[in-house]
């Protein structure tokens, strides 16, 4: 019982070293830069407690579920032996995680109102919601594609900064011919992407295939999935926005 | 009563979030790989310690930390606060924007090192690496390119120029480093340009440019708004090359004067 509440202790500690600078930082710009008092002191400090709470709790869970799932099921994908389904597995993780992904839902509504004020597609409601629906799915499709074709990658054990190095000449090529409106939302959604539960997954993933199949070196070969799914919705996007 | 709707928002947001992935782990586990998931119920626990703490985190950071942080986004890019009572007439040069630039580092910085996603490829990268890649190495070394990234974003913001020539000369300069890093280091520094920004960097960010590029006059927020999460991701996968090339380099010397001393 004390060894556990040490423990949690331990990692609450961690939790707050990983949270001071943020805190500091806010505290500095409000009292020594903008001179103004702290606003509703109870809620921040209650706001923070919580935030540290989460944070601790988050990372036991990820060593405790996340991890050990993801390493499991590369595991497993590794011993069946069927590049059929790992891959359909790929592209069901890659797709699924990004489509109902909230800040993305924030960006193509925004990348539609872009849209509506450049003319580019009707003022409609109808036009709208279509235009986000429709830059959300390529987002996903994106998404999708780049977890398959980063696994393929470690199958073969190509080496990542080739691929990486195409998909940057395809950015190069696509930006001069894509509307202008939409080249910002197009390079800020490769960041927006990958969120906080589907990056540990992908990358225990990545590390457990490395790790499972012969000749592979997990820090090599297991890294760079994330990389891939941040780069190639740029150049689905800026496709989308050339299309339509 | 408002603060209840908060938490059930965070909550159905979160469980919006995990349940697609369950459904697709567990339905391969079951359907295709047919076999029982090893340690089925610490898993689960794991899973639910990821739930609840998703929904505090997130929650404590829209009661505490966001309206704080976005006001300031505004206050600070906002032309009274910048000239103080000084000349109405005075037009803004970018030498003006002195504390967004060094805001705009330092959110960049410390909110990356409060990011879940990071702390996660951190812990990951240490075990792969036997531990010759250090948790702390690796995020402070993306929290300087995130720093350097949103800085170097709010400075395209204030001056106007093109999103596109900043990302091109970074891709330049990434293929450039590519080639002289060590083989080891560098798919994880291609991954860290898309973990850190997730969702404690990115409301603030965002925030940041939009604030920024509706108050300087002639920036519209929806052409220019844009653009600060690019430089986000890009500027990290500089930044931990260098901090590879710059460890590799320190291990050298130090094991070449160990040598010459013998």
């Amino acid at each position: 019982m004390w060894k556990q509440l040490a423990a949690f202790w331990r990692a609450l500690r961690g939790s707050i070293r990983d949270l001071a600078p943020i805190i500091l930082v806010i505290g500095f710009f409000q009292l020594v830069v903008l001179r103004q008092p702290v606003p509703d002191l109870t809620g921040l400090l209650t706001g923070t407690l919580l935030v540290v709470l989460g944070l601790t709790l988050f990372v036991r869970g990820l060593e405790l579920g996340l991890f050990p799932i993801g390493e499991t099921m590369a595991f497993s994908f590794a011993r069946k032996g069927s590049l059929f389904w790992l891959l359909v597995f790929a592209f069901a993780l890659g797709f699924g995680t990004t489509v109902a992904e909230p800040a993305l839902i924030a960006v193509a509504d925004e990348a539609a109102s872009v849209a509506a004020e450049a003319r580019v597609i009707d003022t409609s409601e109808s036009a709208h919601n279509a235009y986000a629906l429709g830059l959300r799915l390529t987002v996903a499709l994106s998404v999708g594609v780049a977890i398959v074709l980063g696994v393929f990658r470690i199958i073969k054990g190509w080496p990542v900064h080739y691929l990486i190095m195409v998909g940057y000449l395809g950015v190069v090529v696509m930006t001069p011919l894509a509307p202008k409106e939409i080249i910002g939302i197009a390079y800020d959604s490769g960041g927006v992407t990958t969120s906080t539960i589907t990056v540990p997954l992908v990358t225990a993933l990545g590390v457990g295939l490395a790790m499972s199949i012969e000749g592979r070196n997990p820090m090599v070969d297991g890294f760079g999935l994330i990389a891939f799914a941040s780069l190639t919705p740029i150049i689905f996007v800026l496709g989308y926005g050339m299309l339509f | 009563m408002e603060s209840l709707d908060g938490y059930l928002d965070a909550i159905l947001g979160t469980v919006r979030d995990v349940l697609p992935i369950a459904i697709i782990l567990f339905g391969f586990q079951i359907f295709v790989l047919r076999r029982a998931v090893p340690n089925l119920k610490r898993v689960l626990v794991g899973f639910l310690y990821v739930l609840i703490g998703m929904v505090l985190f997130l929650e404590g950071l829209e009661q505490a930390l966001f309206p704080l942080g976005r006001l300031m986004a505004t206050q600070l890019t906002d032309p009274v606060f910048i000239l103080g009572d000084a000349a109405v007439d005075h037009v803004l040069a970018w030498t003006d924007y002195g504390w967004v630039y060094l805001f705009a580092a330092l959110i960049g910085f410390s909110t990356t090192i409060a990011e879940p996603s990071l702390i996660a490829v951190a812990i990951k990268a240490r075990e792969v690496s036997g531990g010759s890649v250090g948790i702390w190495g690796l995020r402070v070394a993306v929290a300087i390119g995130v720093a350097v990234g949103v800085m170097l974003g709010t400075f395209r913001i204030v001056t106007g120029t093109p999103l596109h020539y900043y990302i091109i000369a970074g891709y330049i300069i990434v293929i450039i480093q590519t080639a002289f890093a060590p083989r080891i280091i560098v798919p994880l520094a291609y991954d860290s340009g898309g973990v850190t920004t997730s969702t404690v960097t990115v409301p603030l960010v965002t925030a940041l440019g939009l604030g920024l590029a509706s108050s300087v006059p002639g920036r519209s927020p929806i052409l220019d708004g844009f653009g600060l999460i690019a430089f986000a991701s890009l500027f990290p996968i500089m930044s931990v090359m260098v901090y590879a090339q710059l460890s590799e380099w320190y291990t050298r010397r130090r094991h070449d004067r160990g040598t010459g001393n013998e």
